[in-house]
């Protein structure tokens, strides 16, 4: 497979919750519109490492970072970079569907509106739309936009939050579980949007789910106990991995 | 089919549990006592409400005499010679006092002899409500002949909702001391409602709950909810009226010290309400790139509204019914009429309640009772207005 640019760099990234160390020299080469998933046992700093790329970690008091998140050529950690922007062009989509008790409508045209990139009218419709057609949900909410976003199933409401999280127009999203709390066929039509959304954008993926990375991810990387433990093509990791702990939780002897 | 075999009819019963029945009398005791506990306080609260109807329903009728009035110079000088002798001690010496006024405004009066209903005294009044009343034999007799030919009627008592306190019991309403309650509580809100809500904003949404600043602020805001009212009466004579040279008696004053003691409960009901916005909802808004003020002031704030409504309308209902601070502010002053700012004298409904309930005349009586009703139903109406905001603004999930 080639290989395409690298997106994001991660350079020797520690984190530390109060004194108790989450995250161990990490060292990760992310790739430019391709879907790396991140899978591994419950806390072994998946999720952590996850929210380390759009510093969301800086919400939680006791966390302490160091090392480097290079992105397009920045660190994100630098002091003279404000995290509020870095959250503009590294979207997240979370576990839960979350959107906003506000209507379909508000819930994708509320931070492009806030964030100037469109005016209200004709030019905030038109992103709604668009974002909306993005994420595949646009004929299913054409005639409820104003209907709540609380009021659609959960693979609907997921899929609302992915709309509106490409409204920002970021580059890159970050998915935390999107699908673990989604039906089977709505959790099919996530990831078929997942991979039609990977020509625009680059995907990074925690996931629970095996198949589902093997399905879907271009790169997977199995972290344990807060150690990257193997980084490579998905079709290595599942079908030749080099690391024993690797093969041992893919074939479902931990984890 | 051929293997079935039949259930003996005296099967152990596997689930037997010996302590059945001794479980089954537990949980009945104790409902017993749960049930006997709400039926005391619906008691109590169905005998203090029946005892206040009964006492206060009679002040919302007021006596009226029908009488001859002759409007001229010299009676206009000498209310008293405005009508018939034998009729003066039956009616009101307040109404009498008002007729100057009354001819004023209407001077086609002047010259002129009408029949009108004029308000009676609260003696007469008393004995029409079958209440102790005071009055000689020679007016006793006056006053049955009146009745005889249907010249005394009880009348709506519009005085009691369109008047001020006065020292003539059937003269006297809650009007000033409806609009005290009101400017006071209007400072209040404005004063406390701002602080409060911003106090919680800062506390749950900013703040660092590990810092040793966050929790000396908690700490002194629960001291503040448990310190006594009185207390903070003082504190506002100390502060407000001596050291700031605020107007005492003043709903300003009153409003201010309520302030300081509703802001506790503001505090501590909106934080309530920040915290049981889902964090989904924060963490939604910062992954689309929100700035914290942003997330909080359009995500947070609305869906905490309904809880921060209610909790702000139930400190507002706590310091209308306060009394204890205000008396120490002078807000239980005698005010006849009604303040018509802030900075005026003004009194509040409990603690008109509170000077009537220690008159003298028997009329004072039902009208205490009667201003209780009047503060109740404001307070019922304040609490249901609280029901119906937290349910008309509650999100589903």
């Amino acid at each position: 497979m080639k290989k395409n640019d690298v997106k994001i760099d991660v350079k020797k990234l520690n984190l530390w919750y109060g004194s108790k160390q989450a995250l161990q020299d990490l060292n990760i080469e992310i790739y430019e519109n391709q879907i790396t998933a991140l899978i591994g046992p419950s806390g072994c700093g998946k999720s952590t490492f996850l929210r380390c790329l759009n510093r969301m970690n800086d919400l939680v008091s006791s966390a302490k970072i160091e090392g480097e998140v290079v992105i397009d050529s920045k660190n994100i950690y630098d002091k003279d970079v404000d995290e509020v922007s870095v959250r503009k062009r590294i979207g997240m989509v979370f576990q839960q569907p979350n959107p906003f008790p506000k209507s379909i409508y508000e819930n994708v045209a509320y931070a492009p509106l806030k964030h100037g990139l469109v005016s209200k009218g004709k030019e905030c419709d038109a992103l709604v739309e668009k974002s909306l057609r993005s994420a595949g949900i646009w004929e299913e909410v054409k005639d409820i936009l104003t209907q709540p976003g609380t009021s659609l199933s959960g693979g609907q409401q997921q899929r609302l939050c992915i709309a509106r999280t490409i409204a920002v127009k970021p580059d890159v999203i970050l998915m935390d579980e999107p699908t673990s709390a989604l039906d089977p066929i709505s959790t099919e039509k996530i990831e078929a949007l997942m991979l039609e959304l990977k020509k625009d954008y680059t995907i990074v993926t925690v996931t629970h789910n095996m198949q589902q990375a093997a399905r879907i991810a271009d790169m997977t990387a199995f972290f344990h106990l807060g150690d990257l433990v193997e980084y490579d093509e998905t079709e290595t990791i599942f079908l030749n991995p080099t690391k024993q702990k690797t093969e041992d939780y893919i074939t479902g002897r931990f984890g | 089919m051929a293997n079935f075999t039949p259930i003996k009819k005296k099967e152990k019963n596997i689930f037997y549990d010996p302590n059945l029945s001794k479980r089954h009398a537990k949980a009945k005791i104790f409902k017993g006592i749960a049930i006997s506990a709400l039926i005391m306080s619906l008691l109590f609260l169905f005998i203090f409400l029946s005892d206040m109807v009964n006492k206060g329903v009679g002040a919302f009728k007021q006596t009226y005499i029908q009488v001859e009035v002759t409007y001229n110079a010299k009676t206009l000088k000498d209310t008293r010679q405005l009508i018939e002798r034998k009729y003066r001690t039956l009616i009101s010496r307040a109404w009498l006092r008002d007729i100057p006024r009354l001819v004023k405004e209407n001077p086609e009066l002047m010259n002129t002899t009408q029949v009108v209903w004029a308000l009676a005294d609260d003696q007469v009044d008393m004995y029409m409500k079958n209440q102790y009343y005071k009055i000689r034999p020679k007016h006793k007799a006056t006053l049955l002949e009146l009745i005889e030919n249907n010249r005394v009627e009880k009348h709506f008592n519009t005085i009691f909702f369109t008047k001020g306190d006065s020292k003539i019991a059937e003269n006297s309403g809650i009007l000033s001391a409806m609009i005290g309650t009101i400017l006071t509580l209007l400072v209040t809100m404005a004063v406390a409602f701002p602080i409060g809500v911003a106090t919680a904003v800062y506390l749950e949404e900013f703040a660092d709950p590990n810092s040793k600043l966050s929790s000396f602020i908690e700490i002194n805001i629960n001291n503040l909810a448990a310190i006594p009212s009185i207390l903070f009466g003082l504190l506002g004579l100390a502060i407000f009226i001596n050291l700031f040279g605020m107007p005492r008696s003043s709903a300003l004053v009153g409003g201010l010290t309520l302030a300081l003691m509703t802001l506790p409960i503001i505090i501590v009901s909106s934080r309530a309400a920040l915290r049981s916005v889902p964090a989904s909802i924060r963490q939604a808004g910062y992954g689309l790139g929100l700035t914290k003020i942003q997330v909080v002031r359009d995500h947070v704030l609305p869906l905490a509204f309904p809880g921060v409504m209610t909790g702000s309308i139930i400190g507002l209902a706590q310091a209308m019914g306060e009394t204890a601070p205000l008396i120490i502010v002078g807000m239980i002053a005698f005010i006849p009429d009604s303040p018509t700012s802030i900075l005026d004298a003004a009194t509040v409904m409990p603690a008109q309640i509170f000077t009537w309930a220690g008159m003298p005349e028997v009329a004072y009586i039902e009208r205490t009772a009667a201003g209780i009703l009047v503060l109740l139903s404001v307070l019922i109406s304040f609490n249901a207005f609280a029901v119906y905001l937290r349910k008309k603004f509650e999100v589903k999930w």
